[in-house]
């Protein structure tokens, strides 16, 4: 816990004074499953997009952000096309 | 000082005290014996005697999360509840104080279901007392009248910012009527003037209430931590400002012949209005009895109940409420706590009395206390709570 601020330090009434601060909470440390994309073989569909309930997975750009997606699998279980695989994480 | 006196029921009183520190948000929703609050700020705001605004909300927990919006965005909010309604709002509670909202908010004490009961006891204020709000027991019309008014000086101060719970029996202060000071809305105002935090404001975009990680959480209930134990100080000084604006006051706890007492009782409430009378006739019987009546509740001002109470043998408490599945009461587990770090105590008797709206006679209570004062004259050991007058 070192580096971090104390109670005295942060402003009272559990509030954020800076806006996006969910950016850089990384919550993509919980994952168990990483979902894998074989994007020649994506269609841009864009169902995986609108499921997506965190909104970390972008067809159009070929981009999955793994820094928040929790590996939830909904993405593939949606995939039209099954071209996403969720593979486990391995530390 | 424009003054009046008003022949009113607890409910109204806390209602004019409401009027008077010109609240700018009320949102609740009616439950018994609770209403009539409530019913009489609608008369207010519908008479034009009160500029606010008045939400008839859906439920308890809509009624407290719009005081938490109305309050987070600079307005006096205040709201009334009990029983069934308070348990609604239970994660509200937390989510008001953890945000440090100064709202105000009175409970007319009901039991709690099942078996379903419109009459007082304090299972619904006790089972909400671990929530961060500040908890004040009354004992009489006045005194609810007054402890709004302090309530609002209390909650705003920018070292405190702590919401409010002002609590008393339903329908045995709720709705009795008694002579009640009222002072005009000008007077209070001036003695506790709006001091509500815009914390919500466009010009400076926070989120409130933020998403939190273990790294944080801690730090974030220790800073309540903190506020709360300002609190007792705080309060003494706002209710000897108070004593010099208005002629009452009432202190952090009552004692009533405890100067030359050898006993002491300790309850509060409506309970210890009745106990004051059960003491003057124990005391024609030469027994030396005093009362001590907690008014602020939580946080437990500590210090000062250890002061009062270490001179005494015997404490003899009364609860009006169960915690069910523990060893006694919760008045006596408070009282008990602030003895933790002494090698000498009194000795504790604990009865568990007024349940569902049982009365709790003269009687009773010198009958509680002659068996307390039996056990501890015959050194023997008690039970550690009496269920007293339950039906064997």
């Amino acid at each position: 816990m070192s580096g971090l601020k104390s109670w005295r330090e942060i402003p009272i009434g559990c509030k954020t004074t800076s806006p996006g601060s969910t950016v850089r909470i990384k919550t993509g440390t919980w994952r168990d499953f990483r979902p894998v994309v074989n994007w020649e073989k994506c269609t841009k569909c864009m169902l995986c997009y609108i499921y997506c309930p965190d909104g970390t997975i972008f067809p159009e750009s070929s981009y999955v952000d793994y820094d928040h997606c929790k590996g939830c699998g909904i993405c593939a279980k949606e995939c039209p096309v099954k071209v996403i695989t969720m593979v486990e994480e391995v530390i | 000082m424009k003054t009046e006196r008003l022949p009113l029921p607890t409910n109204y009183a806390v209602a004019y005290a409401a009027k008077s520190c010109d609240v700018d948000v009320v949102a609740a929703y009616p439950i018994t014996p609770q209403s009539d609050i409530v019913e009489r700020i609608a008369q207010f705001i519908a008479d034009g005697e009160l500029n606010a605004e008045y939400i008839p909300v859906e439920s308890e927990h809509s009624a407290l999360s719009a005081c938490i919006g109305a309050s987070a965005a600079g307005a006096r909010a205040f709201t009334a509840t009990c029983s069934q309604g308070l348990a609604l709002m239970h994660e509200c509670l937390f989510i008001a104080s953890g945000c440090r909202l100064p709202i105000v908010m009175c409970v007319s004490c009901r039991t709690l279901s099942t078996p379903i009961n419109i009459h007082t006891d304090y299972q619904d204020s006790m089972s909400s007392r671990d929530c961060g709000w500040v908890q004040i027991y009354v004992s009489s019309a006045q005194e609810g009248y007054d402890s709004v008014i302090q309530g609002y000086k209390l909650a705003e101060l920018d070292e405190i910012l702590i919401p409010v719970m002002v609590c008393y029996d339903g329908y045995v202060l709720s709705h009795t009527y008694e002579p009640v000071i009222v002072h005009s809305d000008k007077d209070v105002l001036a003695f506790a003037p709006k001091n509500v935090k815009r914390v919500l404001n466009p010009d400076e975009p926070v989120t409130l209430g933020v998403f939190c990680l273990p790294n944080y959480e801690y730090e974030f209930k220790y800073q309540l931590i903190d506020a709360l134990s300002k609190v007792p100080n705080a309060l003494k000084i706002v209710d000897k400002e108070f004593g010099e604006y208005f002629g009452r006051s009432y202190g952090l706890y009552e004692c009533y012949r405890m100067d030359d007492a050898e006993y002491v009782l300790a309850t509060m409430g409506a309970v210890a209005s009745t106990a004051r009378v059960a003491i003057d006739e124990l005391r024609q019987e030469g027994l030396k009895v005093g009362l001590f009546r907690p008014r602020l509740f939580r946080p437990c001002p500590s210090d000062e109940w250890r002061d009062i109470l270490s001179k005494f043998e015997l404490v003899t408490v009364i609860d009006r409420s169960i915690s069910f599945g523990s060893v006694a009461g919760p008045l006596l587990f408070e009282i008990l706590g602030v003895f933790m770090n002494e090698r000498e105590r009194p000795m504790f008797t604990n009865f568990i009395a007024g349940i569902g709206g049982r009365d709790v006679t003269v009687n009773d209570i010198k009958s509680m206390f002659r068996r307390s004062l039996e056990a501890y004259r015959e050194k023997r050991s008690v039970r550690s709570c009496e269920y007293y007058g339950v039906r064997w």
